[in-house]
């Protein structure tokens, strides 16, 4: 590096180039001019530059930044895609809206556009509460399974996701209220141990005992109008099937006592007026999806005596 | 500009005179390119690389024309790269994306295929049979078509611009844009239906990346071949540089004979000082016919593609003046040693079977022979299982564990088939699927599978409340005469362990 001055003109033999005077261990640098398609390519970026920056936002200033004649930005072409693939769903979501819910088995095709536009919807509204799986947790139901409080088939599901379970929202939501049987002194603490062990007699939990069979007579009194006679509850009021392996507040002794002494009733919502119907429809599709959903009673798929019937 | 001093970099022969001056200018920036004029030829390479010119481009240009019958429900073009709908169609084979090892494995011995071929017979890739060798030979005929030979388009070249020059370029440039234009017009004809295209296309009604595909290889076409050429296998090509490693002493490179040339003398000299004179004649013809423009007598070089035509022109020179053909010759470095100590000229088949060029020949074969067994054993029906994640596992009302699953069922065939999807192991285990109800649960249901497609069902696995967490296999057997089968071992999750 040192003597760089008097290697700078030193002429490499076989190729005619002066040294630069830079040197690696004997490898040494020729001051070897580039080709001229090269420079050019130089001068084109310099150009494409120029032009990028009078077409496209490119120097930050203080507010904002330089917004190009294009008037090109990502929020905007973003806008753009949604508007695109709305469009592109507009003709789906127009048939849908078409067949009345109860018939949607019927089409294939709509039904299975409906269950994957219901999982997008449910993974944005939905998943707070009954889980990104919809396998729900303790008060808050599993849709997976085979245990509908309020009905399963689609026509239900899709009444419960526009008016909601005990919501203030809507008149039409779907109410029923048990009583507090231990707070409000209806039942004595032992009462309540004797219908807990009747209640775990139905599902085979817990074998007849001198106290269920107590507790049978007190269920039979209290319980039986809205839970029935053997347990297995009535969709009219929500009231859960006791009989079956599933408990939305727990399956533990402590937690059936509980619900009974003082009980929760959980509220959903009504997205009705959060949701277009289409959405609500293919929402419902959804959860009928997920490996419970029930056929229609064959009721609604009757002529008009019969739709009364169902309300 | 006009007066910095050019340096012929393809031509390092002829040095820029050294400055003598006490304080040099500072040197040129940039060097301009001298042209290329390659002179016509004719001789046993020449035609060699007519004939691989009109192979390669034939292949080029009428592979995507060929049709192949597939059935009803596939495209019958042999070659096709559907991007679209992700197959690739290579006459009787087709390959799934699932299935790009093939195109890996075709790709790695593309590479070692080079090497083979690097280590045999050197560069012959770059001299016949590469793409920017093939187009430039191709653009360098236009030149000799439109402006005569060598010393005729050397003459055009200087001559001031006229109307006479203007119409030749014109003239030239457009066969240029006209063979550029075929070149990129028949690269998308590889991944779409070739004659709706052509329809299509001129119809203005082929998709946006269709026109933009085109436009861009006919002007990278244009550019490449038309001007840049020689420069592109000089300054940008990265191939040049790796074989510069991989040749050694026993690769054959063009060679000129340097002990049998030097001293260059004219045939008149030679005659009246025999002793002193070699058999170069320095007649020059070895420069004017080589299509990069180097002077092969300064020996090997990044600028030499060893395409072999000085070998042509010289070989033909030699005979005009009753000398031995071969003063420049394809040669390995080892055997022009050994005929420059007097030794006798090697058979080519020592250089062409050594144990380098084996070992390569038997990398390249082995892949090749593993992908053609993999071609053959390979069955077109395939089955995977995705166990849903959230919930692992369900409890029903009546106590039964369920667990879900995605099962995807590909058939690769061409036709619709039915196929029957089995649970093996599990017991007490049954299946339906998200559009049977539960009542129908089976241990085995079967699907119609339309032709090349896959088909997701959502399968639920129900077993009793005492069925322990443990594995089971899904089978899909295929409903036809081949029977085809795959097999996928998954977990059955339980809260009983």
């Amino acid at each position: 590096m040192a003597n760089k001055h008097q290697d700078a003109k030193r002429v490499d033999e076989p190729t005619g180039t002066e040294f630069v005077g830079h040197e690696w261990d004997g490898i040494e640098e020729l001051d070897t001019p580039m080709p001229r398609w090269w420079l050019w390519s130089y001068y084109a970026c310099i150009v494409w530059g120029i032009v990028y920056v009078i077409l496209y936002p490119a120097w930050p200033l203080v507010e904002k930044g330089t917004e190009g004649v294009l008037g090109w930005t990502s929020r905007g072409q973003l806008a753009e895609a949604v508007e695109a693939a709305q469009l592109e769903r507009a003709p789906v979501l127009a048939a849908l809206s078409e067949i009345p819910t109860e018939q949607l088995t019927e089409y294939p095709e709509r039904m299975r556009q409906a269950i994957s536009g219901g999982e997008a919807a449910f993974k944005v509204n939905c998943v707070q509460c009954h889980g990104a799986g919809a396998a729900g947790s303790i008060g808050y139901p599993n849709l997976n399974d085979d245990d509908w409080l309020w009905g399963g088939d689609l026509k239900a599901i899709e009444v419960t996701l526009q008016h909601g379970i005990r919501w203030d929202g809507s008149d039409q939501t779907r109410i029923s209220q048990m009583p507090a049987f231990g707070r409000d002194g209806i039942l004595t603490r032992e009462q309540i141990t004797e219908v807990t062990s009747h209640i775990l007699t139905f599902s085979g939990a817990e074998d007849v005992s001198p106290a269920s069979l107590r507790g049978a007579e007190l269920f039979e009194a209290n319980c039986a109008v809205c839970h029935a006679s053997n347990g297995t509850g009535l969709r009219e009021f929500g009231a859960p099937n006791l009989a079956d392996k599933i408990w939305l507040y727990g399956d533990k002794r402590s937690q059936i006592e509980g619900q009974i002494w003082a009980p929760q009733n959980g509220v959903m919502p009504g997205w009705q007026e959060r949701l277009d119907p289409v959405t609500i429809k293919m929402l419902a599709a959804y959860v009928h999806s997920r490996g419970g959903g029930e056929a229609a009673p064959v009721a609604v798929s009757e002529p008009a005596p019969a739709e009364g019937a169902s309300e | 500009m006009s007066d910095a001093p050019a340096i012929d970099w393809t031509n390092p022969s002829k040095k820029p005179a050294p400055d003598p001056g006490p304080d040099p200018e500072p040197g040129p920036l940039y060097a301009v390119r001298k042209a290329v004029h390659p002179q016509r030829i004719d001789g046993p390479f020449r035609r060699f690389k007519w004939l691989v010119m009109l192979i390669t481009l034939g292949i080029y240009y009428i592979t995507p024309w060929i049709r192949w019958d597939r059935g009803p429900f596939a495209p019958d073009q042999a070659v096709l790269v559907d991007l679209a709908n992700r197959r690739f169609y290579m006459f009787g084979v087709e390959i799934w994306p699932h299935e790009f090892y093939f195109v890996a494995g075709m790709l790695i011995m593309a590479g070692i295929g080079l090497f083979l071929v690097t280590s045999a017979v050197g560069r012959a890739w770059c001299g016949y049979s590469c793409p920017q060798t093939v187009w430039t030979d191709v653009f360098q005929h236009v030149d000799r078509f439109v402006d005569g030979d060598r010393n005729a388009r050397m003459r055009l070249d200087a001559a001031p611009w006229g109307p006479a020059k203007i119409a030749r370029r014109g003239f030239k440039w457009t066969i240029y844009l006209v063979i550029s234009f075929w070149t990129g017009g028949a690269w998308i004809m590889y991944f779409a239906d070739a004659p709706t295209l052509t329809v299509d296309f001129w119809t203005g009604q082929a998709a946006m990346v269709a026109y933009v595909t085109v436009a861009i290889l006919t002007a990278t076409t244009f550019i490449l071949g038309g001007f840049l050429r020689e420069q592109v296998c000089i300054y940008m090509c990265p191939w040049p540089r790796i074989q510069t490693a991989m040749l050694d002493e026993k690769s054959l490179i063009v060679t000129y004979k340097d002990w049998r040339g030097e001293q260059r003398g004219s045939v008149k000299k030679a005659a009246k000082n025999p002793e002193r004179y070699g058999d170069c004649i320095d007649c020059n013809q070895c420069v004017a016919v080589c299509p990069t423009g180097v002077d092969i007598r300064e020996g090997a070089q990044i600028g030499c593609i060893t395409c072999g035509l000085c070998i042509d022109a010289c070989d033909r020179v030699m005979a005009e003046v009753g000398r031995p053909r071969g003063l420049i010759d394809y040669a390995t470095l080892e055997d022009c040693e050994h005929e420059a100590a007097g030794g006798n000229v090697r058979s080519i088949w020592k250089t062409l079977f050594r144990p380098r060029t084996l070992i390569y020949f038997s990398i390249w074969g082995a892949i090749g022979a593993a992908l053609l067994f993999a071609l053959g054993v390979r069955t077109h029906t395939e089955l995977t299982v995705e166990h849903d994640r959230n919930p692992p596992f369900m409890l029903m009302s009546n106590g039964d564990v369920r667990n879900a699953f995605t099962v995807r069922i590909r058939n690769m065939e061409s036709r619709p088939r039915d196929m029957k999807l089995e649970i093996g192991g599990l017991p007490d285990g049954l299946m339906w699927t998200d559009d049977t109800a539960r009542a129908d649960a089976a241990r085995s249901i079967i699907r119609a599978v339309p032709a090349d497609a896959t088909q997701p069902v959502r399968v639920y696995v129900i077993a009793p409340s005492d069925t322990v967490t443990q594995n089971f296999t899904f089978t899909v057997t295929s409903q036809d005469e081949q029977s085809e089968q795959d097999a996928a071992e998954v977990r059955f999750e339980s809260p009983e362990n």
